[in-house]
Formats: C-alpha cells, sequence, structure tokens
C-alpha cells in the first residue's frame, strides 16, 4: 500500500513538473511578431538583423489562384540543412504572419497546413537554417476573400 | 469540440502525419449579422510529440484557416509509436489526442 501511495506521489509531481515545462515553450511564442501589421516589423521581431537570402532550395507550394481565399491550401518543404524555423508570412493581411514552426531535429522539413488570404497578395517563406535566413515566395490572386464577412 | 483527427502513417522509418483540428479559428475582425464583431478565437500552439519527446511546436495566427489542417513528417519512427497533437488557443482552452503509428 505504502509503495503504491508513493507511487502516486511520484506520478502526481512528474505531472506537475511535465505541466511546468509547457508555458515555458508558450512562452516562446513571438507575441510581437503576430501582432505586427507589416511584414518589415514581423521579420525585424522574429529574425533581429538578420540577412535574408532568396534561395531555390525552399519548395513553396501555394496556388496561383485561389477560389476561396479563406482555405488556401499551403505546403512547404526545404532541402536546407539544420532548419530550425520555418515561417510563414501573407503580406497584405491585416497580421501578416500566418505561422511559426519550430522544427526540432528528426522532423523533416515538409509541413502542410491551410491559411486565410483577405486580397491577393505576396506570400512568403523564410527558413531559418544553421543561423542563416533564406525566403521564397509566390504571388497569390484571391477571387473570394478570406477576411471579413 | 470534436476531437483532432489524426493519421499516421510509417514508410522506411518516417512517419507522415495528417491530422484535422476542429476550431473556429475566429479572426476577431469578422462581424455577425447584427454588425457586431465576432471576438477572436483561434489556436495559438500546437504542440507534436513523438512516444513524449517534443519533436515540434507550431505557432499560429487567426489567418490559419477554420478547422486547421497539419501535416509533417519525422524521421526514426517504427508501426506501433505513439504521436500526439496537442493545442491551447488564445483563450486557454486546450484539447489533444494520440494515434498510434501504422
Amino acid at each position: 500500500m505504502k509503495t503504491l501511495q508513493r507511487r502516486r506521489v511520484l506520478q502526481a509531481l512528474l505531472t506537475v513538473s511535465a505541466v511546468m515545462a509547457l508555458p515555458i515553450r508558450a512562452l516562446a511564442r513571438a507575441t510581437d511578431a503576430f501582432s505586427s501589421k507589416s511584414v518589415d516589423n514581423a521579420l525585424t521581431n522574429l529574425l533581429g538583423g538578420l540577412a535574408i537570402e532568396e534561395s531555390e532550395q525552399i519548395k513553396f507550394k501555394i496556388p496561383d489562384i485561389a477560389e476561396n481565399g479563406a482555405v488556401v491550401p499551403v505546403r512547404i518543404s526545404t532541402t536546407l540543412e539544420d532548419v530550425d524555423r520555418i515561417y510563414l508570412l501573407i503580406d497584405k493581411n491585416p497580421t501578416p504572419l500566418s505561422a511559426v514552426f519550430e522544427i526540432g531535429p528528426r522532423i523533416m522539413p515538409d509541413v502542410s497546413t491551410r491559411v486565410k488570404i483577405g486580397k491577393s497578395s505576396v506570400a512568403r517563406v523564410i527558413v531559418r537554417a544553421g543561423g542563416k535566413a533564406y525566403m521564397t515566395s509566390k504571388e497569390v490572386k484571391v477571387t473570394i476573400g478570406g477576411c471579413g464577412g | 469540440m470534436a476531437k483532432i483527427k489524426i493519421r499516421a502513417k510509417v514508410k522506411n522509418g518516417v512517419a507522415s502525419v495528417k491530422s484535422l483540428i476542429p476550431h473556429p479559428m475566429e479572426t476577431g475582425t469578422r462581424r455577425d449579422a447584427d454588425g457586431n464583431l465576432i471576438p477572436a478565437h483561434y489556436i495559438e500552439t500546437v504542440v507534436c510529440e513523438h512516444n513524449g519527446e517534443v519533436v515540434m511546436t507550431a505557432h499560429w495566427g487567426p489567418s490559419v484557416s477554420k478547422d486547421p489542417y497539419f501535416a509533417f513528417k519525422l524521421a526514426d519512427a517504427k508501426a506501433g509509436d505513439t504521436i500526439r497533437i496537442s493545442w491551447t488557443d488564445n483563450l486557454g482552452e486546450t484539447a489533444a489526442n494520440e494515434a498510434i503509428l501504422k
């Protein structure tokens, strides 16, 4: 009985420490970058002054013409090595930063999601790899907007 | 909210994980029929775990589509491993679900 109780206490302690470990990650959210209203601001927030180089090693799949701006499929992959961040921005959205992916060492840099694009805009992907920043961008035409009514 | 749907398959040690996350993802800029702003309600953080180890954290803004689709690939995985996906939104709500790699 005693051992069981001790085990429970240990389990409870482990759970508590696991839960406590989570907010630290959540704090890492780049709140200022997400509320930035311009791409430049968002990028300065995310990368400091890091220079951004255009790269053909990033594959950015997004439709040229999005019939429904509320649901635009996006796929981002790259052959760059030591990737630790992928950023997705839609220039003309009210807050351009759409998503930040913190890529762990075992994640193959290949992520897909869907985003809202309010009106025709440049969409860009920035990949941070080996301490450098790389970018690729695409123009997306939107026939029906994804933000507002 | 309905449960997160996860489909996870492994091939040659690489897991392909696809998920559908039921969530309104309200931007906070839309108005209802009476012209009142609908408050922002969107997922801020998504945590992906493989056998209890965090392998990726995604931070989202309100411009990720409603009922988000999220897919990724993970190395060094095998059948029987557990993939867990959990989220926290701007109102502090959370949800999680797990899938076993096939």
